[in-house]
């Protein structure tokens, strides 16, 4: 059941090598917490286990199975930077409802105005274009979530909104996350272990 | 305290239309030349093309706005007959041309390698040879006339379209979004026309609208050189080499009045262009 980087090494183009044999693995309702300097690795690994890129050696596996090429990822990554997640072209609730109808209840824990909806992304502060992306990875067809840096550009009272809905609704459908940040009490707070990946490759 | 109080008031009252305003008006002077111009041609017609030499030379007038050249032909009737005329050509031109650019640019851009290669190549050749020598070759090969301008025009106008659609579909197939679709599910189908194509639509017309006067222009200029059109048909580029003739004779109506007209129709559609660029563009969209 667990999702697995096995032996994964990777380099953009022929860069120097950024992560090198690295052995992760992620169980189910598990919250593993990535930390490390900037530039070791961590967006990387993330976006490496949403096969956002392909690992130079080694795999990314799901139950043993390499993750599916087309259809709904269970693998889901919230990046660091929401204006570059969402098409400048489309309002807001189109993007909210590219790959499933979220409830009311998810947009009102997540902080989502309904005034939002008609608007375009750039009429929205790039913490109020998480939300929607948050929103968009909770899919019912999510099993990991990748949270990469995923409150950074937000204040202390709305970080704490929405990392109690995203933990909720970990806790509910039992969602394998990895917490990807440089804020040590948050990771400490919510995660279950810590990988520190300037030690580990 | 009043002259601090009434400086940006009055600042706001001059302002300038804005963009959008500016665009609307361009449209709607553009839409009145093309109806002046069709009813025109229509209209205007066979009577104004006549000879009449008791009318010969004449300068403007009431009678004859534009004047008459040296077989007495009423020149408002032919410049219109001429304006009409390159706007037929220019508007297939532009259009088949901005079609073969999106077709390339796309294929390009997502067809692997070596069809990128080729078609780099290719857009690559047709920009470092001059347009006109091209132009003039290809209109040559086609057996000149109306379908060998329209020929020369259309083979040389795609590869600044091409390349620039290309570019735009490479970054867009990278960007963050689109692999985002790709993760919550959607087909490549869906991505390209829910995502790629509105990106590309604007560019599309704006192409489009950019290549328009450029292919008028190019028309008129091979119609001067001799290439292109008949000289039996009253084109821009006919009527301004027939009359290179007569300037020298103190004739300046014949030459000055058309190209007038031509450049108002090739500015206008310049202009227009640029504007709805800027309009589509949701970064400057509000200025």
């Amino acid at each position: 059941m667990p999702l697995e980087a096995i032996n994964v090494s990777f380099r953009y183009k022929s860069g120097p090598w950024i992560l090198r044999d690295l052995n992760l693995s992620i169980l189910p309702g598990e919250i593993v917490g990535l930390t490390g300097p900037s530039g070791c690795g961590k967006t990387t690994l993330a976006r490496l286990l949403a096969a956002f890129e392909r690992p130079e050696a080694g795999r990314i596996t799901l139950d043993g199975q390499p993750l599916p090429a087309s259809g709904y990822c269970p693998v889901q990554l919230i990046s660091q930077h929401p204006e570059q997640a969402v098409n400048p072209r489309w309002q807001m609730l189109d993007t909210l409802r590219e790959g499933y109808i979220p409830d009311e209840s998810l947009l009102l824990a997540l902080g989502i105005n309904n005034e939002w909806l008609k608007r375009w992304p750039n009429e929205l502060s790039a913490g109020e274009l998480q939300r929607f992306c948050v929103a968009r990875a909770l899919g019912p067809g999510t099993r990991y979530l990748l949270a990469d840096e995923m409150t950074t550009m937000l204040d202390a009272v709305t970080q704490a909104q929405i990392w109690q809905a995203v933990l909720r609704v970990a806790a509910e459908r039992r969602l394998g996350m990895l917490v990807t940040s440089h804020d040590e009490k948050l990771i400490q707070r919510i995660c279950h272990r810590m990988i520190d990946l300037a030690n580990a490759s | 305290m009043n002259s601090v109080n009434t400086l940006p008031c009055r600042n706001s009252n001059r302002r300038r239309l804005n963009r959008r305003q500016h665009t609307l008006l361009t449209i709607a002077l553009a839409a009145t030349l093309l109806f002046v111009l069709l009813g025109g041609a229509l209209f205007l017609g066979e009577e104004g093309l006549s000879v009449n030499l008791n009318h010969r030379n004449m300068p403007p007038s009431l009678a004859y706005p534009l004047g008459t050249d040296w077989l007495g032909r009423d020149m408002l009737a032919r410049t219109v007959q001429g304006l009409s005329l390159s706007f037929g050509v220019g508007l297939t031109a532009a259009g088949i041309s901005a079609f073969i650019a999106l077709v390339l640019g796309l294929a390009a851009a997502l067809g692997g390698k070596r069809l990128d290669t080729i078609i780099t190549w290719l857009v690559d050749l047709f920009l470092a040879v001059p347009h006109l020598v091209l132009i003039i070759l290809i209109a040559f090969v086609f057996g000149g006339g109306l379908q060998g301008v329209i020929a020369g025009v259309t083979l040389t106008h795609w590869p600044a379209l091409t390349r620039l659609l290309r570019a735009e579909v490479l970054q867009l197939r990278s960007a963050e979004f689109v692999l985002v679709s790709r993760r919550l599910g959607r087909s490549r189908w869906w991505v390209a026309t829910r995502h790629l194509l509105p990106h590309l639509k604007p560019q599309l017309l704006v192409g489009f609208l950019l290549l328009f006067p450029h292919a008028i222009l190019h028309e008129a200029a091979i119609t001067f050189l001799g290439f292109g059109l008949s000289p039996h048909r009253p084109a821009i580029g006919v009527i301004l080499s027939e009359s290179m003739h007569y300037l020298s004779a103190g004739s300046w109506w014949l030459a000055f009045f058309p190209g007038l007209a031509l450049l108002v129709m090739v500015r206008m559609f310049d202009i227009l262009g640029d504007n709805l660029r800027l309009l589509y563009d949701p970064r400057s969209a509000r200025e």
